[in-house]
């Protein structure tokens, strides 16, 4: 089994109207390799569900996006996402607004093939008034009512991990695996990006194994790109890119996401995009961050 | 043993009257957000409550916690258990987690925003973080407030643009709960510290830090705060706790955390 695609190929999966799923959390781990070649496609309507960061800031900003599906869009050490930020205030996309609980369950029902959730989550806050789609059902056991947090079902999940077969045996050996083995479950087909790509042997040796989060079966697409994740982490390998960071969300105030596709992603490859922040060398030598 | 401090600052005697939110909570995972909440949990896990459970702020559980200031990557730290971000939500939906936050709006049923600001949600004026754990956090366990700055526009007369974490208000309260089952415990500002024990879960002045005013208090809320016959003077830092919050932050970020380091006694 070989499943190995171009990132070109991979991300011509993705159909306008789609919903995606995008791994990671905030400035973590995301695919950006992967979201780039998504920005240089014509797929447009998109619905998005995300831990977000700069993924879903430059989907919004390039009027990819109908509609975000989150609880936070961050940079962390850039509390708010600066071209989510427009997009909002500008009233260019819809939302499904509902706290980060409820991502998860709605990402684990439709990995279970199941329709909802029941939770208490988001009881008592504008969460259930601002969705109308979010059911408040009784209980067949108690007298309390519930939140049906329906399944979060994903055509497509992009994810990035450290290293991967051609099979799509994938693994991450940062501290935290966030939510991707719910990403990869809940999606139809699920496209990984690895920094490292490896023979089957690798995971053979030692607990390298332990370091895996799901069955190959969920990985639809293996993509090669080292430092593919790129200005965001990819702990232990690299941190995430801070002055980077700081000049993209300068751009929204100055230039705009046009000077920012200008100079890293219109018309340029990867290989472009990285010798445009330095290599890879320079990648790989971005300190961890410290929290 | 407990030498009441002279000198300390305003961000000192914050994190001191934080750390009493956590003091009688046991085994519970305290959550600070931000740099002062963070050094009050750490704090009252240190001195009064060893039973406390701390996160690293990334993926780990520690027996002890971590400084905020001066840890070099890859640093050795006292791990127990990984607590990776979906076992933190199981940790939320077990009750045991105490969190300290800090809100852009709070109104006077105690619920929150770190949202969206404006009366238009389909086009905010002001788009903030989102909801983040905020409504699944409110429901689950305990929660208490940090303020950097008192005024009326965080203590908002209406509700919050957007109520992001339940509190105390009848009309919001889901079939089969009662108010007792939220638990918002002490609220944390410049000015002084507060809970929601009033009448009817009113906001209620708990104490005043040193030269602050009642009026000061209720000019700075927007909505009306219960003021007992009696309001103490908050509680200043001792020499032996200020020691603490030095080897907790031995770099003084603390310093930077309110604009220009004011003075613990304004008086």
């Amino acid at each position: 089994m070989n499943k190995l695609l171009s990132a070109q190929d991979a991300v011509a999966q993705i159909q306008s109207g789609m919903t995606i799923g995008i791994g990671g959390w905030g400035p973590r781990r995301k695919p950006m390799a992967l979201v780039r070649e998504l920005l240089r496609s014509d797929v447009k309507d998109l619905t998005v569900v995300a831990y977000g960061g700069a993924d879903v800031g430059m989907l919004c900003a390039s009027g990819k996006v109908k509609k975000v599906i989150f609880a936070f869009v961050s940079l962390d050490f850039i509390p708010l996402e600066p071209y989510f930020r427009q997009a909002r205030q500008n009233g260019d996309i819809e939302v499904m607004e509902i706290d980060e609980g409820m991502m998860l369950q709605g990402l684990r029902a439709a990995a279970w093939k199941i329709p909802f959730i029941p939770t208490n989550l988001g009881l008592g806050t504008d969460v259930i008034k601002l969705n109308p789609e979010l059911k408040v059902i009784d209980s067949p056991y108690d007298d309390k009512e519930w939140v049906a947090m329906p399944a979060l079902k994903l055509d497509v999940a992009l994810i990035h991990a450290d290293r991967a077969d051609a099979r799509g045996v994938c693994q991450i050996k940062g501290p935290d695996m966030y939510m991707d083995d719910w990403f990869a479950r809940a999606a139809v087909n699920t496209i990984v990006s690895c920094d490292e790509l490896v023979d089957a042997e690798y995971f053979a040796d030692g607990d390298e194994a332990r370091y895996v989060y799901w069955e190959r079966s969920q990985t639809s697409s293996v993509v090669h790109i080292p430092g593919g994740a790129h200005p965001t982490s990819c702990s232990p390998l690299y941190g995430f890119d801070i002055p980077h960071f700081k000049a993209y969300a300068a751009s929204a105030k100055d230039g705009g996401f046009d000077s920012y596709c200008k100079e890293f992603i219109d018309g340029k490859s990867e290989a472009d995009y990285q010798a445009a922040v330095g290599g890879l060398d320079a990648i790989r030598a971005i300190a961890l961050p410290v929290y | 043993m407990s030498t009441p401090a002279q000198d300390y600052s305003l961000a000192e005697l914050m994190i001191v009257a934080g750390a009493e939110a956590f003091r009688h909570d046991g085994e519970v995972l305290a959550t600070g957000i931000g740099l002062i909440p963070r050094l009050a949990a750490s704090l009252a896990m240190t001195t009064f409550n060893p039973d406390m459970m701390m996160t690293d702020s990334e993926a780990y559980l520690l027996s002890e916690p971590n400084p905020v200031s001066g840890r070099k990557p890859g640093q050795v730290q006292k791990q127990e258990t990984w607590m990776g971000f979906s076992r933190i939500f199981d940790n939320v939906w077990s009750g045991k987690r105490h969190a300290m936050v800090g809100p852009t709006q709070i109104d006077r049923f105690g619920q929150a925003n770190i949202s969206a600001l404006g009366d238009d949600y389909s086009k905010p004026k002001v788009q903030m973080l989102g909801v983040r754990g905020f409504p699944g956090n409110s429901i689950s366990h305990a929660n208490s407030f940090f303020v950097p700055t008192h005024n009326t526009r965080v203590f908002v007369e209406r509700e919050c643009d957007v109520v992001a974490s339940i509190g105390y208000n009848p009309e919001r309260l889901p079939k089969g709960y009662q108010l007792n089952d939220i638990d918002i415990r002490l609220v944390i500002t410049d000015l002084g510290v507060m809970n929601w024990q009033g009448p009817n879960h009113m906001l209620q002045l708990v104490s005043l830090h040193p030269g602050i005013t009642v009026e000061q208090v209720v000019e700075n809320t927007g909505f009306e705060i219960h003021i007992p016959a009696n309001v103490p003077v908050t509680v200043a830092p001792t020499e032996e706790q200020l020691a603490v919050i030095q080897q907790l932050d031995p770099l003084n970020f603390r310093a930077k955390q309110l604009k220009d380091n004011p003075p613990g006694d304004r008086s």
